[in-house]
């Protein structure tokens, strides 16, 4: 353990400090790979600029939810409802528009408005109740899971052309969506880097007893990130109405976007722990995960292989910061 | 257990602290004792247990590595696997349950031995370890049984999950799988409880820079936490296959279950605090919630959220009553 480095500390500040760049490592292997495999077999057609942004859009609502997720695994919480949430969403949405375009804005409205209250319960049980935050947004997950397949059991509702844009549309060769996904995580970055909230969840993650006597309201700013999570889910789920022209009440937990967007998040080097980690690097896990799952799909491999080395590769990911830390995790 | 006795005599004059969950657990068996008043012939109770032991045996196993500080999201797959694995490797050969069954318990073992490394040396968050885990199992098991599962178990597999021991004395029958239920939750109460282990994996939860510091072997006796989580699974797969029939989602929302059992029981997730007896009366309790809201013929769904409000209110409760004794 003390025979590789010695580590001193003031190392520390001027070195090459592997947790920094480890989230830019792994996409520059991934993409490498993605070459690799693409001119190994002799499909150079994948390389195009058209099919890396296809590649990008596919996994634009698992971006999105991994923007909101940030936030609440900073301040040293974590949100599983997610999935059910975007599933709710979507029907919600969907049913309220129902092909109309005069009520697109009442559904947007209406959506958000139930991602508040989520995020808003969630963080309360966290904060007010004490409930361990995985416990709670379990429940909270498998609450709003009932209720939805309650009320519907296939594709309800349906989403008007002039929503569709917000999926199909393009601005120049980009989709529009993903400047969407561009312009949330600037967003989302300038908040974290530049104001106080930003400053606060920060502090928060990193020792909440501390951030505490140092003045800071913890229990709000827990909140807060809580409703910023759930609102993003409701995006994503707006998103993938938008796109599947209608809500089903399996699209959430289809995508398996709880706990994909926790890996993604962890994968771009935000610790599990919080306080440390940013947007970037989750946009960085994001573009992992979809090059993995290009370079799966160009070599080939077999749906259910592709699952099994999905979930070894998440694990090396997170092992490859993890692996050099002293501290003792469990 | 027995430690209740003695804390009523050092503090006379204050009622016994008994475990919410027995109460929980009495006041849904009363509910149906009511609904239905059958239950109450060993046909009813008996097979209500049956029903309950995969669910018991899986908290009995949860509650180590929970108690430890960690989570086992792998242990749905796990089930899965073994069904699923049982079945290929059996092949409709009722001779070949000897050495599968014995094969299944060390894959039990093994899953739970690299849950524990990944855990111990790579220094991952056990949460996303074992949730790494789950998504490889659950990809194996359609690998192996590419997709569609075929087949049935032996009746000797299934000996396990379906057969009852008849003409015992008083109850008349006793399953199998209720023998099984009680005698692994006796072990591994009696080795929480009863053996430096279970103190060690108590002290490793609880605060493990200290418990390194004292001279616990942090990282074998996490380990063998994950191994006694994964044997848990492994039995509890091998006593589900004999209930029903082979499909690739036996086991899943397995997982879920089992932590909330084991919460329902008074564990403290992030570790230091759990007990084997409670985390079984807290996936009796469990079973007892579903099984009466299957006489007042509720679907599916509400399941779910009766589920989901009973994990939050139990934590929330026992939060609630931590803060008030200040411990």
């Amino acid at each position: 353990m003390s025979g590789s480095e010695g580590a001193p500390p003031h190392k520390t500040k001027s070195g090459f400090r592997l947790e920094r760049w480890a989230p830019l490592i792994l996409l520059g292997g991934a993409f490498a790979i993605y070459v690799g495999v693409v001119l190994a077999t002799g499909q150079a057609q994948y390389l195009t600029f058209d099919n890396l942004i296809a590649i990008l859009g596919r996994s634009i609502a698992l971006g999105i939810t991994a923007i909101g997720q940030t936030f609440v695994i900073l301040v040293a919480s974590i949100d599983l409802s997610v999935a059910s949430l975007i599933s709710a969403t979507a029907v919600l949405a969907s049913v309220i528009m129902d092909g109309s375009p005069a009520m697109i804005l009442p559904a947007v409205l209406a959506a958000v408005a139930l991602g508040g209250l989520v995020g808003l319960t969630n963080g309360l049980v966290v904060t007010g109740l004490g409930v361990n935050p995985l416990i709670a947004t379990l429940g909270m997950s498998l609450i709003i899971q009932g209720c939805l397949s309650a009320f519907v059991s296939n594709f309800a509702g349906s989403v008007p052309a002039e929503f569709q844009v917000f999926a199909y549309g393009r601005l120049g060769p980009f989709p529009l969506a993903l400047l969407f996904l561009l312009a949330l995580a600037c967003l989302a970055w300038i908040l974290l880097r530049f104001t106080k909230f930003g400053s606060d969840i920060y502090a928060v993650g990193g020792n909440e007893e501390a951030a505490r006597f140092a003045g800071i309201k913890t229990r709000r700013i827990v909140v807060l990130s809580h409703v910023i999570c759930s609102v993003c889910a409701v995006i994503a789920g707006l998103y993938l109405a938008s796109r599947l022209r209608s809500g089903a009440p399996w699209i959430g937990a289809d995508g398996v976007y709880d706990l994909e967007s926790i890996a993604v998040v962890v994968i771009g080097g935000t610790v599990l722990a919080g306080g440390r980690g940013g947007i970037w690097g989750t946009m960085a896990g994001m573009l992992i995960f979809s090059l993995i799952d290009s370079v799966f799909n160009v070599a080939g491999v077999d749906s259910f292989a592709k699952q099994v080395l999905r979930g070894i590769i998440i694990v090396a990911a997170v092992a490859f910061y993890a692996a050099r830390s002293k501290r003792i995790v469990a | 257990m027995s430690d209740r006795t003695e804390t009523t005599h050092a503090r006379t004059r204050r009622l016994p602290q008994i475990n919410p969950v027995w109460l929980l657990l009495a006041a849904l068996v009363a509910g149906i004792i009511l609904m239905n008043p059958g239950f109450v012939e060993p046909t009813g109770y008996m097979n209500f247990l049956k029903r309950a032991a995969p669910l018991a045996i899986l908290a009995a196993g949860q509650v180590y590595v929970i108690t430890s500080g960690g989570f086992d999201l792998s242990v749905g797959s796990l089930i899965t696997l073994v069904v699923v694995g049982s079945s290929m490797l059996t092949n409709n050969d009722p001779a070949a349950t000897y050495w599968v069954i014995p094969l299944m318990l060390g894959m039990g073992l093994g899953v739970g031995v690299v849950n524990g490394l990944v855990v111990c040396f790579l220094r991952v968050p056990s949460l996303i370890a074992t949730l790494g885990m789950m998504i490889t199992l659950n990809g194996l098991a359609f690998l192996w049984s590419g997709g569609a599962p075929r087949g049935y178990l032996p009746d000797t597999y299934r000996f396990f999950g379906r057969e009852l021991v008849r003409d015992v004395p008083l109850v008349g029958f006793i399953p199998v799988s209720v023998i099984v239920l009680f005698v692994v939750v006796g072990i591994l109460a009696w080795l929480m409880h009863r053996t430096n282990l279970g103190r060690q994996v108590h002290a490793i939860g609880d605060n493990p820079v200290a418990a390194r510091l004292a001279g616990v072997a942090v990282n074998r006796v996490r380990i063998t936490a994950f191994m006694l989580s994964g044997l848990s699974a492994a039995i509890a797969g091998i006593l589900l296959g004999g209930f029903a029939g082979v499909s690739t989602d036996v086991g899943s929302g397995y997982e879920l279950q089992a932590i909330t059992a084991a919460v329902l029981g008074g564990a403290q997730l992030l570790g230091g605090r759990g007990s084997v007896f409670a985390a079984f009366g807290g996936a009796l309790a469990l079973t007892a919630i579903f099984t009466l809201l299957n006489f007042l013929g509720l679907p599916q769904p509400v399941r779910q959220v009766v589920q989901g409000l009973i994990l939050i209110a139990a934590v929330a409760l026992a939060m609630h009553r931590r803060k008030q004794t200040g411990t």
